[in-house]
């Protein structure tokens, strides 16, 4: 029998991340700067506040929009944090996860053909909901020189008729590139004369570490082309939870329910309870767990420049992104040769895309314990490399 | 008087961690290791820092020890208020801690023993006798679940995936 998997599927290769937790998983002792989400727990008064809502019965399935209240809060919050109003009732959309509002917004937005600009090295799944929507996703490099910053001109230089969509992750996994507010009118000015619809992933936006977090959809003339991603996975440590949020103009957010509600129905109740608490009173632990990433960041940027690893200081996420170019291996080879000397963990900078040769990806999600150990080691690991 | 609005984050990383290193602090805050060092000596010089412990599971350790904590009414003193008296029974090495309390009593005391027998002579023959001390309510700690922000039970391992997107 000939292959049975469709052919744009078998075109896109398996996740580098994949490859490399399994090498990592079949390890013991391996402290992990490889893992891409909070080493906290969701602060205990979320989780309190579903297990009281599962007490009370919620267990069944809610509007396909989600639940109003939790709508609201998120309107709310859109105001309150990104100066942009969304209407609750047409144009906020609840999901499992920035992962399903990444998918709902390509499949919503694109035809066979149509081309997705992104700026790379980046996060993992962008190309591949392109490819998996029948479209073509265009890589922008961004460069260390830059600061990872993604300029107008890169973008012009990659622009074509077929260009429907432009997605934007800033802050940036894995670089912690931010998107100062010149580069955002300049990008947006860009967006507004190609006609482009703007996708932008915001999830990294409260882990900015100098503050000032400019959304292009506050920009003017930007809210009725942009559709906004956010979720509760990293600002409130609620990976499990699986609860994002969708924010578009009426007929783009209509265009992904009908999607949303034929695949998935409605996202998690017990999560969507958890994130109505975490809008109400979890300013405080948002800003808690900002400035322990930002002293775990400090710190692994300094042990990094001390071994000789040139590290820009990254503005925001909780990801070092340091050049490992100058000692001579691949970034999967030093990766894989650290781990095999000193079980440590990181993930090799070929997974975020062909731009990331060169660099290895650093989390600084995990605990300060953890940090410094991995830190002591990899110094060790790199004193050998020089002999 | 040093004054200090909000706990800075020196002052915090130290309440997590006294024993972390001025070299290491420097590096978490982005500051110099010398700048540590004198920040941290004038806290110490100006009582900001009053002392450096470890937070100790005594349920693990064999030793006789009791725990009480008492409520104590007082009258307060024509010079002094419950300030002098507060500091006279706060220097008995028996006692932990003492708080002033609102409410149906003033002070709050956490008193430590090697038994029963020891914290109830405590109460009898020294704090129930001060002159100023109208009555006390004494309570015997049975465990410790939490103390100074730290759970006594360590927490199990959390499943996590070993690297993640
Ligand atoms: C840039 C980016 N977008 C989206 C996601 C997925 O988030 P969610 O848990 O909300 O699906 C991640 C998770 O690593 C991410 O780094």
């Amino acid at each position: 029998m000939k292959s049975p998997i469709a052919r744009h599927l078998i075109g896109v290769p398996r996740s580098g991340i994949r490859d490399f937790f399994e090498i990592v998983s079949a390890r013991k002792g391996v402290i992990s700067l490889g893992i891409g989400e909070p080493d906290f727990v969701t602060p205990w008064h979320i989780s309190e506040a579903a297990l009281f809502a599962l007490e009370r019965g919620a267990t069944a399935y809610t509007s396909n929009l989600g639940i109003l209240e939790l709508r609201e809060e998120v309107a709310r919050y859109m105001e309150r944090f990104y100066k942009v109003s969304y209407d609750p009732k047409t144009e906020i959309l609840i999901t499992v996860g920035v992962s399903e509002a990444l998918d709902l917004a390509i499949r919503a937005l694109i035809e066979p053909g149509d081309e997705v600009l992104y700026h790379e090295p980046c996060y993992v799944s962008y190309a591949p909901v392109v490819t998996f929507a029948h479209g073509k996703a265009v890589a922008v490099s961004t460069r260390r020189e830059d600061d990872f910053r993604l300029t107008r001109a890169a973008l012009e230089a990659k622009v074509s008729p077929r260009t429907k969509v432009l997605l934007l992750n800033f802050p940036t996994n894995p670089t912690g590139a931010v998107l100062p507010r010149k580069d955002c009118e300049e990008i947006a000015a860009f967006a507004i004369e190609h006609d482009l619809v703007v996708l932008t992933d915001e999830i990294y936006a409260e882990l900015t570490y100098a503050g000032g977090h400019v959304s292009i959809a506050s920009l003017p003339g930007m809210k009725e082309r942009t559709i906004f991603l956010n979720g509760f996975s990293k600002t409130w440590a609620m990976t499990g939870w699986r609860i994002g949020f969708a924010c578009a103009p009426p007929e783009l957010t209509e265009a992904m329910m009908k999607i949303h509600q034929y695949t998935i129905m409605c996202a998690p109740t017990l999560g969507q309870k958890a994130a109505i608490e975490a809008l109400r009173h979890g300013e405080a632990d948002a800003e808690h767990m900002r400035k322990d990433y930002e002293k775990r960041r400090n710190y692994i940027c300094a042990s990094l420049e001390e071994m000789g690893i040139p590290c820009h200081l990254p503005k925001g996420a909780f990801y070092a992104f340091p050049y490992i170019g100058h000692f001579g291996l691949s970034s999967k080879d030093f990766a894989l040769n650290l781990l095999d000397q000193e079980n440590v963990a990181c993930v090799p900078g070929t997974a975020f895309g062909s731009s990331g040769e060169g660099f290895i990806r650093c989390a600084y999600a995990a605990n300060m314990p953890n940090i410094k150990e991995a830190m002591s080691r990899m110094a060790r690991f790199v004193g050998k490399l020089r002999k | 008087m040093l004054q200090i609005r909000v706990m800075d984050e020196l002052l915090r990383l130290l309440k997590e961690n006294a024993l972390e290193s001025p070299r290491n602090l420097a590096k978490m805050l982005n500051q110099s290791e010398d700048a540590v060092k004198a920040r941290i000596a004038d806290y110490e010089r100006t009582g900001v820092i009053r002392g450096y412990q470890a937070v100790v599971n005594e349920d693990k350790l064999d030793i006789d020890r009791v725990s009480a904590v008492i409520e104590v009414k007082i009258t307060p003193e024509r010079e002094g208020g419950y300030d002098e008296l507060a500091n006279r029974i706060g220097r008995f090495p028996e006692v932990d801690s003492i708080y002033l309390m609102s409410g149906g009593f003033d002070l709050l005391i956490f008193v430590k023993g090697r038994n029963l027998k020891e914290v109830a002579f405590f109460v009898s023959d020294k704090l129930a006798t001060i002159e100023g001390v109208v009555s006390t309510v004494t309570h015997f700690m049975l465990k410790t679940y939490k103390d100074s922000g730290v759970l006594m039970e360590a927490e199990k391992e959390r499943e996590r995936l070993g690297v993640t997107p």
